[in-house]
């Protein structure tokens, strides 16, 4: 078996703040192997962002990665300086952002921004340059590239704009793009279409993708791995098939009933009871248990770990819905 | 483009007009000049005679159509005072005084933008915060206190710069400069630095300021995910951000640099403008005071004029918008 592009394993960040210590990421494991997409779910504030910072090397203070490896192609790379980290992100790490909008410096045209992150890497001519950043914007499908690339950002789109991000991403041929909810601000069709061309891309070149979202139906498409993050933790990690079809925690069960097209017609939403915790104030067991309809002594007690279940995915309950259902 | 500096150049020209109308009216209502400008012990005949001669005895419109037809032409009487053509005697001074405020600004920049960014990426440094309160002193102690001591320091107690004067200058192009010289350096150093310190204050704040706003910038973290080194971050895609508002605020802050000036000029003895309208002033010397007037309501509105047309080449938005309409 071939070495996944990423693994990550009890990776820890907290935020030291002045009202203690919130824990953002505390304890998340996952791994992502080469051409493979790993859907991160979550609602607000579960931690898939700063997972995906702390993978960059992106966390500022008073975040700090505390605990837990980040190996990028089986060299650990949360102890490197940030120098060395400057090498690798951009290169064979690369992010795509939420906001196409805010993501493109404003006062300066395309080309600059393209041809420096090539330069930034590789030394080449300014005009070899310039010809790659033409064919990475004609990969994501913008019409005309070479007249495209001295415009200015205000004079894209906002599909336009995440479609530049993304050619900017792919300059590098990087071995993981790290995609935090790149399609969440942007209509439906154009999410459709850059999705399509993002599986596209990623096949063809045999990039892994991590796709930070917290749109079932984006992930359901898109990935092949899913992983459904609850304050700070995984709680559920499988095959896509796996996880949305059968799902064993309740939170995961939780999420897909408040899908609307999984909901019958002229009924309301079902929704998840409460809301998220505080991150600073967990309760000492499972953190979902106020809200779970199956949370018992144990639950309140005792913080489950996440283990393998039957059908190949891991989760992180005591009481799974399988076995739920069955007794 | 050429649409949009066209139109701004049709609105300067409007102000300067509404400016003509107020210095007319605003020095008409001030007084009658003949008695300034005839002996004490004039009879009747001579005032009339000079009044005739002014064309004061004239309607106010028909006055008004004259001494517009006058700044027209560029001319604005003769010194009471100094004899001379009026506004002659305000070109002579003025390179002085822009060389002044000119050489002000530059230290403004060159020293107020390095500190202000510098504040603004590290807010928390001893450094930073030592800045920011000495801006707060640049602030608040007034010009000509800071003046007196710039003098009693660097003159004075450690003889190291002249405190009056402009020193020797040389003619290039036709335009007096003190900047070619090393001794014209150490005269303008004292004096500039004097009308500096409330800019450079400025400056720190403005660069602080909009450095703090732009690095929480999606862009900025976007280019780190680039692996962009941290001296391209800063250096384009920070410092391009924040010139926008500093370019503004500059160029509107050199007409009051040339304003300030007055007081700079008074304490350091140089010979410039300010220090010939406060002496006008005192003198009551009125076609001097009314050409300094509409030489400085040229200069701002010159001044606004660049400004806007710098500020469309630094933010591309401001020439869409000047496209569309």
């Amino acid at each position: 078996m071939t070495r996944p592009v990423l693994e990550v394993e009890n990776l820890a960040t907290h935020f030291f703040t002045r009202e203690g210590v919130v824990k953002a990421v505390d304890g998340v494991s996952f791994s992502v192997g080469a051409g493979e997409v790993l859907g991160i779910v979550g609602e607000s504030g579960s931690g898939k962002s700063v997972s995906g910072f702390s993978i960059m090397g992106l966390i500022d203070p008073p975040g700090k990665i505390v605990s837990g490896s980040i190996r990028l192609n089986g060299e650990e790379i949360t102890a490197r300086d940030e120098a060395t980290m400057r090498k690798v992100r951009g290169k064979d790490l690369a992010m795509i952002f939420q906001d196409p909008m805010m993501t493109l410096n404003p006062v300066l045209r395309i080309d600059t921004q393209m041809i420096e992150a090539v330069l930034a890497h590789d030394n080449v001519s300014e005009q070899a340059a310039r010809s790659r950043c033409i064919e990475a914007l004609s990969m994501v499908g913008i019409p005309s590239p070479a007249e495209r690339l001295v415009a200015y950002p205000h004079q894209f789109s906002g599909g336009m704009r995440q479609r530049v991000a993304i050619a900017i991403a792919l300059l590098h041929r990087p071995k993981l793009i790290i995609a935090d909810e790149p399609t969440t601000a942007l209509d439906v069709t154009i999410q459709s279409q850059i999705l399509a061309e993002v599986q596209k891309l990623c096949a063809e070149t045999g990039t892994a993708m991590v796709w930070i979202t917290h749109d079932l139906s984006v992930v359901a498409g898109l990935a092949d791995r899913i992983a459904v993050m609850y304050a700070g933790r995984v709680v559920e990690e499988g095959p896509v098939e796996r996880v949305l079809e059968n799902p064993q925690h309740p939170y995961t069960n939780g999420l897909i009933g408040s899908v609307p097209s999984a909901n019958p017609m002229g009924q309301r939403l079902r929704q998840i009871p409460g809301s998220t915790p505080s991150l600073g104030r967990l309760p000492p067991g499972c953190a979902f248990e106020p809200r779970c309809a199956f949370a018992s002594d144990l639950c309140r007690q005792q913080r489950p770990a996440i283990g393998p279940d039957s059908g190949g995915a891991r989760v992180a309950c005591h009481h799974p819905l399988s076995r739920a259902r069955a007794s | 483009m050429l649409a949009f500096i066209i139109r701004r150049v049709a609105q300067a020209l409007f102000v300067v007009l509404a400016m003509v109308i107020i210095v007319f009216f605003g020095t008409y209502v001030v007084g009658d000049p003949v008695w300034m400008m005839v002996p004490g012990d004039a009879t009747q005949d001579q005032i009339e005679q000079v009044r005739r001669e002014f064309g004061f005895d004239k309607p106010v419109h028909v006055q008004f159509l004259l001494f517009v037809a006058d700044v027209l032409q560029g001319e604005f009487g003769r010194s009471y005072v100094h004899g001379g053509s009026a506004i002659g005697l305000i070109l002579d001074r003025m390179p002085a005084t822009l060389e002044l405020a000119l050489v002000a600004l530059i230290f403004a920049v060159v020293i107020g933008l390095p500190l202000g960014v510098f504040a603004g990426l590290k807010p928390d440094h001893p450094a930073a915060r030592t800045i920011m309160a000495g801006s707060i002193l640049g602030f608040s102690l007034p010009t000509f206190w800071v003046g007196l001591m710039l003098i009693m320091f660097f003159s004075v107690m450690l003889g190291w710069l002249p405190a009056t004067g402009r020193g020797p200058t040389t003619t290039v192009l036709g335009i007096e400069t003190s900047l070619l010289t090393l001794k014209g350096w150490q005269h303008i150093a004292l004096p500039a630095l004097n009308l500096a310190l409330l800019k450079i204050s400025l400056v720190i704040r403005l660069a602080r300021s909009g450095t703090r706003e732009a690095s929480l910038q999606d862009y900025v973290k976007f280019a780190r995910a680039k692996g962009l080194s941290p001296k391209r971050i800063v250096g384009v895609h920070i410092l391009k951000n924040i010139m926008i508002p500093i370019v503004t605020v500059l160029g509107l802050e050199f007409g009051s640099l040339v304003a300030f000036s007055v007081v700079t000029e008074t304490i350091f003895a140089w010979p410039g403008m300010g220090k010939l309208l406060l002496e006008s002033i005192q003198r009551l010397d009125r076609p001097l005071i009314v050409a300094y007037v509409m030489v400085v309501v040229l200069l701002f509105v010159t001044i606004n004029l660049i400004v806007d047309i710098l500020y469309s080449a630094l933010d591309p938005r401001v020439r869409l918008a000047g496209k569309n309409e």
